[in-house]
């Protein structure tokens, strides 16, 4: 029984307990349309590569699961958001892309034929651009006191525009073939798969593995979240607190970059338009379903993921109920609604209030009918 | 007030940002001010009677053409095609200007043609409400307006005439070819569709949308899965790839552009799919997707042509030499199979 207890009071529980019941709607449409739960845990080897329903909700939620870890450092040391991260993805994917056809984009018809630097440059180029990008969101917040929706609402109004104009207002594209590989899958020339897994599935574990490390090996997790409790208290108990906010936003710009270029590799070009569009909301929302609270302080990097994935879950099962398109919205508001809803530390004790009614009631009528 | 302009602007930029296929674009008929006087067969049934004519007697017509921007490989193919036919040996001469997607720039674009008194004034709207009293200004001027690729909510007596693409024709070119394919091909397998839609409420996906689900149940074609990709290549992608992990079978794909079905065959081939062994219909006609034709990756494309230039001009000349103009013209638009792609892909347009 105490166990039981330590279990649900665990500060993962909900988050986790809302991924099961997402993946359990997953298993019940499976069951309502195929009339076997098989097919959502199905996977299968084809072409070499690994495929199933799983499969594809960890592969595609692999940039949300990115954008994740950098919103929940930025949530937990300011108390605010960083709404930037969907337009920083299109701005380095562009960047990257722009380099990698370096003069030759116009004359090739926005293709990129061959490399003009090397494919590393490039994807050096786009993490820096988005570590770029976060330290002017990390300056606008940490010196100038500017509040963090606000000042990053800079680049999500113009980060989108400056993509667009290196895209020069086309869709850029990379024709060499290693290039979807950081999307897809690693294949040979003849387009088999070489590696079983998603490489971004890769890519996401080990951005969340490199940040556990460090924030668990370092101070800075500890300092992060000090900051973010009180920042005048910890920068009087000697914290720099003003540099690790700015790093912070650096850190979450830098995975935002990560995440674009997963985004340009998966579709093999930048589309300046639509490269992350509304991924800083689903961001946000991952980090809030995975138990954190947006007013900064105390974070947990599991929550976000798991949070995370269960909007990626979501996603699937709407596609998979085959809700017409118009109509898909209004289902993910429900679903968000039920689960923060369930979230919620006030629902607690108004359940347990609702409780002790309906065992009175049930108590009555036991009484009531029982002696007859 | 400015305030609120900006934001619907803003919206609707943002709404319109998200079409795939620019639609198409029509110029105007030229001419001039005083012009009100012959009634053209245009203007008598709405009461509009402008028409285009050379009125300070330069030997062109000068057309003033206030274009959305360059969001796209369409509409830069498009602008191109304006800026090939407006020349001096066709008897025209073209003002260009570009509202970079600002529906209040390209009011004040439109200002500006006036201003110049250009002969006729071509408008693609940014945004396709707000337009009455720059349209009123444009006839009080006495200069007729054609409206093109996109239609204005506004009364028809504002403007000559609206010229453009008819997405569901173009629906329907594509539905037609389906059923010719079969036929001459003896297919005897139930037809199983997958519909990729644009973007909910656009007017590409709303035309091409109706025409499959019109003849989806004529002809006894089940559309197994109907599902929007947002008219990219991403969305396209994962709502494919999602379709395909529901095992069901299918057939067709009917994608409502090409981006769209660039995502789609990538994620047929990541699931170990030969996209050859699909019928793969799409829309528009980029440059990419033609040679996919020619490859034989896509069956075909029902094109939404960009080049409009010369169809705009011939219409100005027809008005010009006192012709009724119909109050809607749709433009010449065909489809590309293995028939024709080797030939088509030499001119297509975008990357």
């Amino acid at each position: 029984m105490t166990r039981l207890r330590a279990l649900t009071r665990h500060r993962l529980f909900f988050p986790l307990v809302c991924l099961l019941l997402v993946l359990l709607l997953n298993v019940v449409v499976t069951v309502a349309t195929t009339g076997s739960p098989g097919p959502f845990f199905q996977i299968s080897l084809t072409n070499g590569a690994l495929n199933g329903p799983l499969v594809t909700i960890l592969n595609r939620s692999s940039e949300l699961v990115i954008l994740a870890v950098g919103m929940t450092i930025v949530v937990s040391c300011s108390a605010g958001t960083d709404i930037s991260v969907g337009a920083v993805m299109a701005l380095s994917g562009a960047v990257s892309i722009w380099l990698l056809g370096f003069g030759e984009l116009k004359d090739n018809g926005y293709h990129v034929e061959s490399y003009v630097v090397p494919y590393a440059v490039g994807l050096l180029a786009a993490v820096a651009v988005g570590a770029l990008c976060g330290a002017w969101n990390g300056f606008l917040v940490s010196k100038l006191k500017i509040q963090p929706m606000v000042a990053t609402l800079v680049l999500y109004t113009g980060g989108r525009g400056i993509a667009k104009v290196v895209a020069d207002g086309q869709i850029d594209k990379v024709d060499v073939a290693s290039y979807k590989w950081l999307g897809n899958f690693i294949q040979d020339a003849d387009g088999h798969n070489l590696m079983p897994i998603p490489t971004a599935i890769f890519i996401a574990a080990a951005v969340v593995a490199v940040t556990a490390v460090v924030l668990r090996r370092t101070a800075l997790g500890m300092n992060i979240q000090a900051v973010g409790i009180n920042n005048k208290a910890s920068r009087l108990v000697g914290l720099r607190s003003n540099r690790i906010v700015l790093v912070a936003y650096i850190f979450c710009g830098a995975c935002a970059a990560i995440a674009g270029i997963i985004a340009t590799s998966r579709i093999g070009g930048i589309d300046a338009n639509n490269c992350g569009k509304m991924l800083e909301l689903d961001a946000i929302l991952a980090v809030a379903l995975g138990g954190n609270s947006l007013a900064g302080g105390k974070f947990s990097l599991s929550g976000s993921v798991i949070g995370a994935v269960t909007i990626q879950a979501l996603t699937t099962v709407l596609y998979s109920i085959n809700v017409s398109a118009d109509q898909l919205p209004l289902f993910k508001a429900i679903a968000v609604i039920v689960i923060v809803v369930l979230q919620s530390p006030d629902l607690k004790p108004l359940l347990q209030r609702a409780g002790g009614v309906f065992r009175r009631l049930a108590l009555s009528a036991k009484r009531a009918g029982g002696p007859a | 007030m400015k305030k609120k302009f900006l934001a619907t602007a803003a919206l609707a930029a943002l709404a319109f940002s998200l079409t795939a296929c620019g639609g198409t674009n029509t110029p105007p008929p030229a001419d001039d001010s005083s012009s009100d006087a012959s009634p053209t067969a245009a203007g008598a049934a709405s009461g509009y009677s402008l028409v285009p004519k050379d009125t300070n007697g330069d030997g062109f017509i000068t057309l003033g053409f206030a274009q959305v921007g360059a969001e796209s490989g369409w509409r830069t193919a498009n602008t191109q095609s304006y800026k090939d036919y407006f020349v001096e040996a066709n008897g025209f001469k073209l003002v260009f200007l570009d509202a970079n997607q600002d529906a209040d720039k390209q009011k004040q674009d439109v200002r500006d043609l006036i201003a110049q008194g250009v002969e006729v004034i071509d408008l693609a709207p940014v945004t396709d409400s707000g337009w009455e009293p720059v349209l009123q200004e444009a006839k009080d001027a006495g200069i007729p307006l054609i409206v093109s690729d996109r239609q204005l909510s506004v009364s028809d007596d504002l403007y000559l005439t609206y010229f453009g693409g008819n997405m569901e024709e173009e629906g329907k070119t594509a539905v037609k070819w389906l059923q010719d394919y079969i036929t001459a091909n003896n297919v005897t397998d139930p037809i199983n569709i997958l519909h990729l839609q644009g973007t909910i409420g656009s007017t590409a996906q709303k035309g091409r949308t109706k025409a499959l689900d019109d003849a989806a149940p004529a002809n006894d074609w089940n559309i197994v899965f109907q599902q929007t990709g947002e008219f990219t290549q991403a969305k396209g992608q994962e709502v494919t790839e999602s379709f395909l992990q529901q095992g069901k079978d299918f057939n067709v794909i009917y994608s409502e552009n090409d981006d769209m079905t660039y995502g789609a065959i990538d994620a047929l081939r990541a699931a170990g799919k030969d996209p050859k062994e699909y019928i793969i219909i799409s829309f528009d006609g980029n440059k990419s997707a033609v040679q996919m034709v020619v490859d034989g990756l896509i069956d075909v494309i029902a094109e939404c042509d960009p080049l409009l230039g010369p169809q705009v001009g011939d219409l100005i000349k027809k008005a010009e030499a006192g012709e009724q103009i119909a109050k809607i013209t749709y433009s010449n638009e065909s489809y590309i199979d293995s028939t024709n792609a080797a030939e088509k892909v030499k001119t297509a347009f975008g990357s």
